[in-house]
């Protein structure tokens, strides 16, 4: 199943990649394989913005704005403001929050 | 009872100082599961604190992060238990987990072992290699349905409130609050607004990739406009109801099971934020819209009684 098309912000500097696999062996979507050598993206719209690629590319040649993607938590920081959080860690969480 | 498991370095079976390490969330699930999976084995278990949340939420909260997994290799004196320097990390614990800065702090390199720990046998088997499926979620029916109780525990919390509000909308009288009246009013929309708590919390995610559209909105929209379809020529519930009860109806249920399925995207596999901050930009505006509209109608329809 994919979601929507053209969204994702994932982007690949191929002149950066190494081909070290790094994003192929974090990626739950498959978005990464190496070719020739080098990473290169199979399908851009298959990515859910995880962001372990990113963290785990060692020489920059991958973003991702990653963040929670709820939509509650979404709406509460277009209301409140602040980076939209779920906010579930922690004894004193709200049983019914959206979690 | 309890859900979380102290933090720390774990033997499973008889491990040496030369026997595979793995890391764990201390959530008592997690850490059960992994355990059964290793039976046999003679690994180490290296158990970080999350909170007690599970891996994968804890990535993505960095609670299972490079720092927790520096300070407790540390603390749990790893390097003085293998001469090895290799830990197998879950591969949902990546994006939380700076592989390179991990090593530059410990000296361990990091491997992603595979998603789910009934692979890790065969993982370590084919020489810490993962086939494609070990690397992929999946998002099958029995994943989906097992997330529809988290749907539909909010979706009736929103429902008592509108109940709530219909009732005293139509019980309203010179009289006072007439409860007869209130529910012989309210009857179609306490019927509708149970039936969009059913298409978006429950036939929604159930349905997904049946359902048109990749909108997550639409698909909600689409399930609850089949359900009114159903109950209006399907069933006598409706029979009788008013021109603008009928149009009061057949807007806020499909509005309704829209944003339930909107909510879904919260618990998917697949999904991501630049999608479903996209959604909300252009579905806030038809929701109030809606909300407006059907606002209106109700007021025709109290009137029409």
């Amino acid at each position: 199943m994919k979601y929507l098309a053209n969204v994702v912000s994932l982007e690949l500097v191929a002149e950066k990649c190494t081909g070290c696999g790094r994003c192929v062996e974090v990626c739950p979507h498959g978005v990464f394989v190496l070719e020739d050598r080098r990473a290169v993206i199979t399908d851009q719209d298959r990515c859910m913005e995880c962001g372990a690629c990113a963290l785990n590319c060692a020489f920059g040649a991958v973003s991702v704005t990653a963040g929670v993607g709820c939509a509650q938590a979404i709406i509460h920081s277009m209301i409140y403001g602040g980076e939209p959080t779920c906010d579930c860690s922690g004894p004193s969480q709200d049983p019914d929050s959206c979690c | 009872m309890r859900y979380t498991v102290k933090p720390g370095l774990y033997a499973v079976g008889l491990p040496t100082e030369r026997s595979d390490v793995l890391v764990t969330a201390n959530y008592k699930l997690s850490f059960d599961m992994v355990r059964r999976e290793l039976k046999g084995l003679n690994v180490w278990l290296l158990v970080l604190d999350t909170k007690g949340i599970n891996v994968w939420c804890a990535a993505g909260k960095k609670t299972f992060g490079t720092a927790e997994l520096v300070c407790r290799i540390g603390a749990s004196g790893l390097s003085t238990r293998v001469t090895h320097r290799c830990i197998i990390v879950p591969q949902l614990g990546a994006p939380g987990i700076d592989a390179a800065a991990v090593q530059r702090e410990t000296g361990f390199r990091v491997l992603y072992g595979p998603v789910e720990a009934k692979d890790i046998s065969a993982y370590i088997r084919m020489g810490y290699r993962k086939t494609d499926a070990m690397r992929t979620v999946h998002f099958r029916f029995w994943d989906r349905l097992v997330l529809t109780p988290m749907e539909v525990r909010p979706a009736l919390r929103w429902y008592v409130y509108f109940a709530f509000i219909v009732l005293l909308f139509f019980g309203i009288a010179p009289e006072g609050i007439l409860f007869k009246q209130a529910f012989q009013g309210a009857a179609p929309l306490l019927i509708c607004g149970l039936a969009a708590v059913v298409a978006g919390a429950v036939l929604t995610p159930s349905a997904l990739p049946v359902l048109p559209f990749r909108a997550f909105s639409l698909k909600g929209m689409v399930a609850g406009i089949v359900t009114m379809a159903f109950i209006q020529w399907c069933t006598p519930l409706l029979h009788g109801v008013q021109s603008a009860m009928t149009a009061a109806v057949w807007l806020l249920c499909p509005a309704a099971s829209s944003w339930f399925g909107l909510q879904f995207t919260g618990s998917t596999t697949y999904t991501n934020m630049s999608g479903v901050q996209r959604e909300l930009r252009i579905g806030i505006r038809f929701y109030i819209a809606v909300v407006v509209v059907a606002a209106l109608l109700l007021g025709i329809a109290k009137a029409q009684i």
